[in-house]
């Protein structure tokens, strides 16, 4: 026994050493794409297409021959949805001279916030991340493009009070906030409470503890409360036992509505007719098999053995997400060659000029094979969302269908809102606004 | 041969009563502080300081503090994720509420937080014992992690609840680069260190012991269960409410309560039985093996399958990384129940008779 411990020591010292020279590796004329992702844990489920979708995309663009000819190289790594863990993972992709980061989670997107601007990589976060990165004179680094989740919040209301004939008939109604307790559940409250404050509902704030198995109690509150809607911010395990919990307590499914986290087929597909009627908001697309991009990833990449993941999921909401997410980061650093070199490797730097100046036209997203998914997006200097369109979707048992028309949120509520969190993160920071100058470079 | 204390004479208590009385200890410590402050930071790169250093000597922090606890005065604690969040949550309300606070004061004051909290955790230990303690350490975790994500006050009213920290300054110094990040910590870890040591070797520490391996016949030879008791609490609950500022402050700058989830706990505990309990040595094994080791397969696995000629997807690694992970800690159990730091001292012992083992 005590030779395999002398032998096992210094065998062990060497393993570390290597490991400490390992990430210095691959430089080369390819643009890095990092992918943080989760395919573990109790996020898994709903990480795994979305990182399908991801790789598939840039799978897609090295096959049609790059951007300008520039291929994309990239490498995954696993983060488990834990923001510590997340930090290790972009750590060790620093090295790479990455385009951009998409961590994919709301926690690791707080901590990376502060590291990118040191480290001149922008925060990549479609439909997630800090809403009042929306903000790009004070978030210099984060582009939330597409969307944020007050956004989310917003054309949820916008929805409900539709159905019920008129912001003015929610007075006096109650609606409940079923959220995961972590930053990404807490985002929506500031413009839930903001509404609430000025259409007279009264809001009940139900918070699930992660990972979100357990959820008797707040559906005991929601027994006894009996709240007009339910507004459901869950992610990963918590959707489908949510769901599958109002299935028990009798909660119309009906009444509530899903953030776009917590709308996928994942989410319903255990419960299947138990879902029925429930809804969710979609940042722009929802689950489209018929479209232009589903195709030609089934085409190119799938039916040739080369896809990511179950064939079946492609053109999935989650994977049509990871999809989404690529494509806007690939076209920043389309947009980035376009003024710094066409078929050269950008920077970082170079990467967050494309994403501030991304601007999407209809033709061009039509012809990237979006047509009917997605709407416009053009970003600004002052504006790093770009867009703010959302559709309902409603899950009928089988498959999700669009229930609604085009929702934009209401920027009265939404500028003003951005601007106070972001001055006062600004201040807190000691950062200055950027000015016109800083904006040309 | 190489490690003999022959010809060693001790003329004066104090030489016969110093940390390291073996003149071979005394150069090898000197010759380690001085690798890891001048050498490391020449050659080290900035992942490795990020990814690997900073965490490791962070976490090495916190392991001698639940070590103090666990190791010499024998209280199992599972509430030493919530000492952290409070020594971060208490250094970051200081930081952020008093004008012009020092890094330094508002760090100290976090730990002095965390102390209190401990204490006051630490006195269900008068009644109970043993795992039955861990369960009342427990409900230290699950207050915690309820105080700081529901308790708005604690994290200044932000609407995510998630709470950063910026322009840290240390004596006028800006700690912005990774060496510099790096030398301030490893600092507080060398001073906190000899304390420590000094501690566990003087009469309190001996009391501590004493309580350990039995308190009945302790407290018959007059040493008060109490104070020894409530004092490796405020002892260790101080030491690890630092580490867990530092964790916060250094290390992720922007954090959430799920930072400091049981799951640290859990960590830290783990840290302290590989490491070896009642050594100081074994809380820097241990840290060193439950961070570095999972960080070091992730990356060696994909590697290795890449010498034999295969991918493996992510979830693939991630897996095997568990399973041998796991299989590691059990192995190392089995054939070392005393941890890496027992390892360490049947080394020292081996080199000390050689080359005629007996």
């Amino acid at each position: 026994m005590m030779k395999t411990n002398k032998r096992l020591l210094p065998a062990l010292l060497a393993a570390f050493a290597l490991s400490a020279a390992m990430p210095v590796l691959a430089q080369s004329k390819d643009q890095f794409v990092p992918v943080l992702s989760y395919r573990t844990g109790p996020y898994a489920p709903n990480g795994t297409p979305w990182a399908n979708g991801f790789v598939d995309y840039l799978k897609l663009v090295n096959v049609k021959g790059g951007i300008n000819n520039v291929k994309i190289s990239y490498e995954e790594c696993e983060t488990g949805y834990d923001t510590a863990r997340s930090v290790e993972c972009y750590e060790r992709l620093k090295s790479k001279n990455p385009s951009f980061v998409q961590p994919l989670s709301t926690g690791a997107t707080f901590a990376i916030t502060e590291k990118a601007p040191v480290d001149k990589i922008p925060v990549l976060t479609v439909g997630y991340g800090r809403s009042e990165s929306a903000d790009g004179a004070v978030f210099k680094w984060n582009f939330p493009i597409a969307g944020t989740y007050w956004v989310a919040a917003d054309t949820i209301l916008q929805a409900i009070a539709k159905k019920e004939g008129g912001w003015d008939k929610l007075k006096g109604k109650k609606i409940g906030l079923v959220y995961h307790d972590s930053p990404f559940g807490k985002e929506p409250i500031p413009l839930v409470q903001e509404r609430a404050r000025s259409h007279g509902f009264e809001l009940q704030l139900l918070p699930v503890t992660a990972p979100g198995v357990e959820q008797k109690a707040t559906w005991l509150q929601v027994r006894q409360a009996r709240p007009d809607y339910v507004v459901l911010w869950g992610w990963g395990v918590m959707n489908s036992t949510a769901i599958k919990e109002a299935q028990a307590t009798g909660y119309p499914r009906e009444k509530m509505y899903g953030v776009w986290w917590a709308g996928a087929e994942q989410d319903v597909k255990d419960v299947a007719d138990g879902a029925k009627g429930y809804n969710a908001v979609t940042i722009q697309h929802g689950a489209e098999p018929n479209a232009d991009i589903v195709k030609t990833m089934l085409a190119q990449l799938h039916s040739k053995g080369q896809g990511t993941g179950p064939k079946e999921e492609v053109g999935q909401v989650l994977y049509l997400r990871g999809v989404m997410s690529a494509m806007i980061g690939i076209e920043g650093i389309r947009a980035a060659q376009e003024r710094f070199g066409k078929g050269k490797v950008m920077t970082g730097e170079q990467v967050r000029w494309g994403l501030e100046n991304l601007n999407l036209t209809q033709a061009k997203l039509d012809a990237l094979g979006f047509k009917g998914v997605m709407r416009p997006i053009s970003t600004s200097c002052m504006d790093h969302m770009g867009a703010a369109w959302t559709r309902i979707h409603t899950w009928n048992g089988k498959a999700w269908e669009f229930t609604s028309d085009w929702m934009q949120a209401d920027e009265q509520i939404l500028k003003p809102l951005v601007k106070a969190t972001a001055d006062k993160y600004a201040a807190e920071k000691k950062l200055n606004r950027r000015t016109g100058q800083d904006c040309q470079s | 041969m190489f490690y003999r204390e022959n010809g060693q004479f001790k003329t004066s208590y104090q030489a016969d009563q110093q940390i390291f009385p073996i003149a071979q200890d005394r150069v090898f410590v000197v010759l380690l502080l001085l690798v890891a402050f001048a050498g490391v930071p020449f050659f080290a790169s900035d992942y490795m300081f990020r990814a690997i250093l900073i965490p490791f000597v962070i976490m090495a922090m916190a392991a001698l503090g639940v070590n103090i606890l666990v190791g010499y005065c024998g209280q199992i604690s599972l509430g030493s994720g919530a000492f952290m969040a409070v020594g971060a949550y208490g250094a970051y309300n200081f930081f952020a509420r008093v004008p012009d606070m020092p890094l330094l004061p508002a760090l100290l004051l976090g730990g002095l937080c965390a102390t209190a909290f401990g204490i006051l955790f630490g006195l269900p230990s008068l009644r109970v014992r043993g795992l039955y303690l861990a369960v009342a350490t427990l409900a230290a975790q699950f207050f915690a992690d309820w105080m700081f994500l529901r308790v708005k006050w604690f994290t200044l009213d932000t609407p995510s609840g998630s709470v950063s920290v910026s322009n840290l300054q240390i004596f006028g110094f800006p700690l912005d680069s990774d060496v510099s990040k790096y030398l301030f910590c490893l600092s507080l870890l060398v001073v906190i260190a000899l304390l420590a040591k000094n501690l566990v070797r003087g009469a309190i520490g001996r009391e501590w012991m004493a309580i350990r391996d039995m308190d009945v016949a302790a407290a018959v030879i007059g040493i008060r269960p109490m104070y020894a008791k409530l004092s490796a609490f405020a002892v260790s609950s101080f030491i690890i409410g630092v580490a867990g500022a530092l964790w916060a402050f250094i290390y992720l700058g922007s954090w959430e309560p799920g930072a400091f989830s049981v799951d640290q706990s859990f960590r830290l505990l783990f840290m302290v039985i590989i490491g070896g309990l009642g050594s100081i040595m074994g809380g820097f094994l241990g840290a060193a093996f439950i961070i570095v080791l999972p960080i070091f397969l992730n990356q060696f696995l994909p590697m290795l399958a890449g010498l034999a000629g295969v991918e493996i997807s992510t979830t693939v690694v991630s897996h095997t990384e568990l399973m041998i992970f796991g299989a590691l800690i059990v192995w190392f159990l089995i054939v070392e129940p005393h941890g890496l730091a027992k390892l360490w001292a049947i080394g020292k012992q081996k080199m000390r008779v050689w080359p005629f083992p007996y």
